[in-house]
């Protein structure tokens, strides 16, 4: 689809502000509708449509094999690190009021990170599980 | 009880019973599971009418509002929704490797092409 | 006015569904799927649940019908004549159908403010929720913070479902078949 240009040059326009908006999407989740999940899908659907125009290849080239399935594996590790940093800061497994000075700077501090660690699992499974399927229509090498 | 004030229910049991149907009724595998994502969106909505409060707004604290609707199913239906797509994309995965062994996505051919063998099927 | 919008969209939704299981082109299908997901969005956002109407947009919408695309690009894109008799499935569907309908009178009017579910939890995340949190989205404030350990537990299946496909598509290094 390389060789349309109108398609090449939406994509181009739209693509920068597709992935602004999931990073607004992803930090504003607190304020107004949004949060990790939503964030997540709007990131791996920005970098979906770049494979759609210019090509797999192309793709695979600004968001590598190995980087997307270390995304995913990072996210919950995040979760989860959170969860124990509140039982090594002295409380009980993903309790957030410790994690600051007072409780309740402490549970923003703690819904941000973990909102950050769902949003890349899902940005890299939604994103590896693309990949596996292009792939899989395409010849062996 | 009248029509206008459980009309979200029945709107919701004819969804679920459609998207039954196609899963039940048909052969082919990628329709089977649309018709499982039917079913399950259906529930959403089973979820999310009897939160609504009419008048009320979405459950953001904001100045000036009193009346929230009930943010608890939302909740719950964002992990179904994502939970949804994963069960999908598993069944996809599934079906594209059903259709390299056996070369066919229909649910009789496939079991047609068991019986006579009696092995797994794949060539 | 509201609850006429609402209904007008459930009604669209419906028709879309029956449209879907006539057709037998799967390209057809997955469009129609695509727009079904889209009105199940607005129906959300004109019932207030503004989160989950982006995550049905984004996900139902969005991937779902690029998942569904790829597959049928490899798999083939049109059913078969139905050969076998749909009476007893459509009995079938008809006889759950008219027993929940049957449950349903037992549940509360559309949008009553006495309903059981405003009565628990629900008026504690609301009112104390900010103050507790200092999140004004409550959706998030409960997601992350109130209900936390399963949003740790989804994310746990997000990650499996990945890996599941990882371990489905997979190809093997020095030529693998349908293996």
């Amino acid at each position: 689809m390389k060789s349309f240009l109108i398609l090449r040059v939406v994509a181009k326009l739209l693509i920068p502000f597709v992935l602004l908006f999931a990073l607004y999407v992803q930090f504003h989740g607190e304020y107004g509708p949004g949060g990790g999940f939503q964030a997540g899908v709007i990131l791996a659907a920005g970098v979906i449509f770049y494979a759609l125009i210019y090509g797999l290849a192309d793709a695979r080239r600004i968001a590598p094999e190995w980087f997307v399935e270390l995304l995913l594996a990072a996210g919950v590790l995040v979760y989860a690190g959170v969860g124990l940093a509140g039982i090594l800061l002295g409380g009980n497994f993903l309790d957030y009021f410790v994690l600051a000075s007072d409780p309740v700077s402490g549970q923003v501090r703690g819904i941000i990170l973990v909102e950050a660690g769902v949003g890349m699992t899902v940005c890299g499974v939604m994103l590896k599980i693309f990949y596996m399927f292009a792939a899989r229509g395409m010849p062996q090498r | 009880m009248t029509l206008a004030s459980h009309f979200s229910y029945f709107a919701t049991i004819f969804l679920m019973v459609a998207g039954l149907y196609i899963v039940i009724a048909r052969g082919n595998l990628i329709k089977k599971l649309v018709g499982l994502s039917i079913f399950q969106t259906s529930v959403y909505l089973l979820y999310i009418a009897p939160g609504k409060l009419i008048g009320g707004t979405a459950p953001i604290i904001a100045e000036g509002f009193k009346v929230y609707s009930n943010p608890l199913p939302h909740v719950l239906i964002l992990t179904a929704i994502v939970v949804g797509v994963a069960t999908i994309a598993l069944g996809l995965a599934l079906v594209v490797r059903i259709r390299e062994a056996y070369d066919s996505i229909e649910e009789d051919e496939i079991l047609a092409r068991d019986e006579p063998d009696g092995d797994a099927g794949a060539r | 006015m509201e609850s006429t919008i609402i209904n007008v969209l459930l009604v669209l939704m419906a028709a879309a569904v029956v449209a879907l299981e006539r057709l037998r082109n799967l390209f057809a299908v997955v469009v129609l799927f695509t727009i079904y997901s889209f009105l199940m969005a607005t129906v959300l956002v004109a019932l207030d649940a503004v989160d989950v109407a982006m995550t049905e947009a984004s996900v139902g919408a969005g991937i779902s019908t690029v998942l569904l695309l790829a597959a049928l690009s490899l798999c083939g894109s049109e059913e078969a004549k139905s050969r076998r008799g749909t009476w007893l499935p459509l009995a079938l569907a008809c006889a759950c159908g008219l027993l929940l309908v049957y449950g349903t009178f037992g549940l509360p009017a559309f949008s009553d403010p006495q309903a059981p579910i405003h009565t628990h939890v629900a008026r504690h995340y609301l009112e104390r929720g900010l103050a507790e949190t200092g999140v004004p989205n409550i959706v998030t404030a409960v997601l992350a913070s109130y209900r936390g350990y399963d949003t740790l537990g989804e994310t746990v299946v997000i990650f499996t479902a990945g890996a599941g496909v990882i371990a489905l598509l997979r190809r093997r290094r020095g030529g693998e078949g349908g293996r």
